[in-house]
């Protein structure tokens, strides 16, 4: 290994292509025996992202699923990717990871190699290519979503990316949502969101949109008193990116609770 | 036909030496010195963009003296093997000592097999978590490696910097003391000519951050840490 290899670029995921491709996450399977394996992978639920005044917030409730079964309730599915930048993922867990620890590795690798960082949009097509190669596995049910943010150093402003399975990349302007409770949470948005927030509103918004999602859909984990899980929270401004306290998301969560208190039964 | 004079195995090692050896001396040095909070290190490069020193990972440093683009290429090597091997096991198994290991392995190798050595003297540095746990590596151009604790110079005619440092050297100092003292040693390479934070490139391995240790610090700060140690 240690030669100077057939691969002279500044690519993490090349190199493994060139130099070990028996390290790159890949399941040859086909057919019956997949669909049997697929029942047994635990699956993310609900993540979002939103945009306010001095940048992005993203967030990922902590339930991981195996059908109707719990399969973990503290999965991380937000991952900080560099410096200024956050990835948020729903879908099968195992992949998931995967892809969140090699898409960090890759702009790390870049940063070193070329001695710069990636801008934050070819950090974002970066992911879209990676998503792209996982295509053989998410027609076969591994199915990988991610959202991305980050902070734009050039434009001095958050940005969210969201993606399809097949690797297109979109960019959200405001707000954004995917997951089984996705939608619930997108909803949830829609009558909360306004631009320009404070980041004290916008923690607010979003933990309202996780706890919606937590309420409709079943495989959504909503924050879990009895055991002092809370969802993960990530900020993503000029200064970097930063975690959001426990303490915190228990403060916003009792005032959801306080002000919803006595709500009506549908 | 013409057949190749013989030339003793001994003639061609010293000859291929001398040759590596000539080529490092015209370059510029480079020191490392442990302080209170990591490793340091310092080079002489009036390049902004070109750099000598560099980050391979989490707590792993690299720089290189002699020729720009043989010892990038060495620099890149390594960056791609520690981020292998990291991640096919874990961060936590990129070692200095193994990535220091490969390098003098590749070294040696390419002394011995090939026409030209390489024109190079390479540091592997490693930033523990307790000032007993750093690790420098020094690579000569023919693969020797040799560890060293508190400081290190690498490069073409170090002597005189190498007293400095002998002398001047203390456990504990604070980075702008290190730089200070740093910046002195180079100077004594350099006909004691005094260098000044345009000429410097300075990166530091801070075991107080959080996960990748390496920082590079900027023109400003250098300028900075040059002035607040007050002079002497």
């Amino acid at each position: 290994m240690f030669r100077a290899g057939r691969y002279d670029g500044s690519s993490f995921m090349e190199l493994l292509h060139a130099e070990a491709p028996h390290l790159l996450p890949k399941i040859d399977l086909a057919g019956e025996a997949f669909t049997e394996l697929m029942k047994q992978v635990p699956h993310g639920t609900t993540v979002v992202a939103l945009r306010y005044a001095d940048g992005a917030i993203i967030a990922g409730d902590r339930m991981a699923t195996e059908g109707h079964q719990v399969a973990m309730r503290n999965i991380e599915k937000v991952y900080k990717t560099d410096e200024h930048s956050a990835m948020a993922i729903a879908g099968a867990a195992g992949p998931c990871i995967e892809m969140a620890r090699l898409f960090r590795i890759e702009l790390e690798h870049y940063e070193k190699i070329e001695g710069a960082t990636l801008e934050l949009e070819g950090k974002a097509n970066k992911l879209a290519q990676m998503i792209r190669q996982n295509l053989p596995m998410a027609m076969q049910g591994l199915v990988v979503v991610p959202i991305f943010v980050g902070y734009d150093l050039k434009r001095n402003a958050g940005r969210i990316f969201k993606y399809d399975v097949t690797g297109g990349r979109y960019e959200e302007i405001d707000y954004y949502a995917v997951g089984s409770g996705g939608k619930d949470a997108r909803g949830s948005l829609k009558k909360t969101y306004r631009s320009q927030a404070t980041a004290d509103e916008g923690l607010a918004m979003v933990m309202e949109a996780l706890f919606d999602a937590a309420d409709e859909d079943r495989g959504t984990g909503g924050v879990d008193t009895l055991r002092g899980i809370y969802p993960t929270i990530k900020t993503a401004n000029k200064d970097g990116i930063a975690d959001i306290p426990e303490s915190r998301m228990k403060a916003l969560y009792e005032e959801i609770v306080r002000t919803r208190k006595g709500g009506g039964v549908a | 036909m013409a057949f190749p004079f013989y030339v003793s195995p001994e003639q061609m090692m010293q000859d291929k030496a001398e040759y590596a050896r000539k080529g490092i001396a015209r370059g510029k040095s480079i020191v490392a010195v442990e302080y209170a909070d990591g490793i340091i290190l310092v080079a002489e490069n009036p390049s902004s963009s070109l750099s000598k020193i560099s980050e391979i990972y989490d707590k792993i440093a690299f720089a290189g003296v002699g020729k720009y683009g043989e010892f990038d290429n060495l620099r890149k090597v390594g960056v791609r093997y520690a981020d292998v091997k990291g991640y096919s096991y874990s961060r936590q198994d990129v070692t200095g000592k193994s990535l220091a290991n490969a390098y003098s392995q590749a070294i040696g190798q390419i002394f011995t097999q090939e026409m030209k050595p390489l024109e190079v003297e390479i540091l592997v540095v490693e930033v523990g978590d307790e000032p007993s746990g750093n690790e420098m590596y020094h690579i000569l151009y023919d693969g020797t490696i040799s560890d060293h604790s508190h400081f290190v110079i690498i490069g073409g005619a170090t002597e005189a910097a190498m007293g400095y440092l002998r002398e001047n050297y203390r456990e504990n100092m604070t980075q702008a003391e290190a730089v200070q003292m740093c910046r002195k040693a180079l100077g004594k390479t350099n006909d004691e000519k005094a260098l000044n934070e345009n000429s410097l490139e300075v990166s530091v391995l801070d075991r107080r951050r959080e996960g990748r240790k390496y920082q590079r610090i900027r023109t400003e700060e250098i300028r900075q840490l040059l002035g607040s140690a007050g002079s002497g």
